[in-house]
This record gives C-alpha cells, structure tokens and sequence, in this order.
C-alpha cells in the first residue's frame, strides 16, 4: 500500500462508561488512529463523562462488584465492603504502571496534542447537572447531530 | 542490517500505543529513504509495526528478536 492510497478516513467513538478500565479503550483507539493517518473523535456521554472531569478524570476507579473477570477474583459479597473500590483500583493502577501502560491524563494529554475531538455530550451533561468548567480544558460540547455529522463521512465507529 | 540506521527509537519498556505513537512521531522528522531502527520489549509490537507500515506506506525492511527486545528496520516512503 503506498501513501496516496490512503482515505480520509476516520474513527468515531462513544465512551458512555466512566470507570478506569472503561476509559482505556477509547483513548488507546484514538490516539492510536491519527498515526495510521485516520482522524478520531470520540463521543463522551453519560457515565462516559467522567474521563473528561477535572477532579475525577486522575481518579477514576475499578469496580470490584459484578466483575467477575477480575485477575484477582473479588466474590461480590466482599465486593461490596467499604474499602474495596478503593483496593480493585489500586491493584489495577499497580498493574498498569508495572506493564509500562500509559495512564489517563497522558492519554488524554496525547489525544488533544494530536488533535483528537473530545466532543462532551451537552444533553447528558444538562440532564446530570454538569457545567462546562468542571470538564478539562481543549473539550467541545455537542450532541447527536456533532457526532452523527462527524461519522457520516467515510468513518468507522465503535461504541463503548 | 548492514546498513547503519538515521535514527534510533529505543521504546523499551512501553505499552500498547506508545511505541507506535512515537515511532510515527520520529518517522515525521525523517527524510523519505532513511531508515529508523525501532527497538522494543512490547509482545505485541510485530503486529503492530506490520500493520503500521502496510497502512502508512512506510516499508518493514527487516525485523528481529532477541531476548526480550523486538528490533525493527522501517524505512521512509519516498
């Protein structure tokens, strides 16, 4: 495949999950996609949301509930205990920092440094009761339209 | 390779997209023709440098392996 073989194409995500894991698989497919020569834009919505939250997105956390494909399986009952939220994230954080995996804000870091488009979803931000400034800066505000309008010229999209 | 390479990414050490992520980075400084010399200890990196170079025209002139460490050859597209 030679260069002028290339398309204009692009990647469209939705991330509507706002848990740690959660936020990985968006932000590896996008900041990926610009150095395959493919433009990327991702869809925040609902939960989704909070990977663009000033105090949350350095935060965000593991559920160790109705999870059972833990690598260290956490039965539910003690699932639910104070405390284990906070110790399925930092067994999670430990892993990803021992395999070498980039973290959160450097993807996100990377994203807009590659311009990537962090479109936040207006509705669910109304409906949820979040202002603008509580959201990281270099983040747009759109709704289905933004996003349809974006996807409807030669992309791929997956959802999350 | 006999040939001595232009540059060197030593990517040791890093995860799933980095070691793609900068070796699009460094490719874009390069020259078309010069070769960039991409070591790293991702398992997944063989793959994904194929499949980085078959979508950026870029071309795969050898890779290797020892130990842990993965050591490609890509040239620029000219």
């Amino acid at each position: 495949m030679t260069e002028d073989t290339i398309t204009a194409e692009k990647l469209g995500i939705i991330a509507s999950h706002g848990s740690l894991d959660s936020a990985y698989m968006p932000l590896i497919l996008a900041t990926t996609a610009p150095a395959l020569g493919m433009e990327a834009a991702i869809f925040f919505t609902f939960y989704g949301l909070e990977i663009l939250k000033k105090d949350s997105y350095e935060h965000l956390k593991i559920a160790p509930v109705a999870n059972p494909a833990m690598p260290i399986p956490i039965p539910n009952i003690v699932g639910v205990l104070p405390g284990m939220t906070a110790l399925a994230t930092h067994m999670m954080n430990d892993w990803i920092s021992k395999a070498g995996i980039a973290t959160i804000p450097e993807l996100l870091d990377l994203a807009l440094e590659e311009d990537v488009r962090l479109i936040a979803c207006q509705m669910t931000m109304d409906m949820m009761g979040i202002d603008k400034d509580e959201l990281i800066d270099g983040v747009e505000f759109g709704g289905a339209a933004t996003y349809l309008g974006y996807i409807s010229e030669n992309a791929v999209t997956i959802a999350f | 390779m006999s040939e001595t390479p232009d540059e060197v990414l030593d990517a040791s050490g890093m995860a799933c997209p980095m070691p793609i992520i900068k070796t699009n980075k460094v490719m874009k400084s390069m020259q078309p023709g010069q070769v960039l010399e991409l070591i790293a200890t991702d398992p997944g990196a063989p793959s994904d440098v194929k499949a980085w170079t078959s979508r950026t025209g870029n071309t795969l002139v050898d890779s290797s392996h020892e130990g842990e460490k993965y050591i490609f050859h890509i040239r620029k597209a000219g």
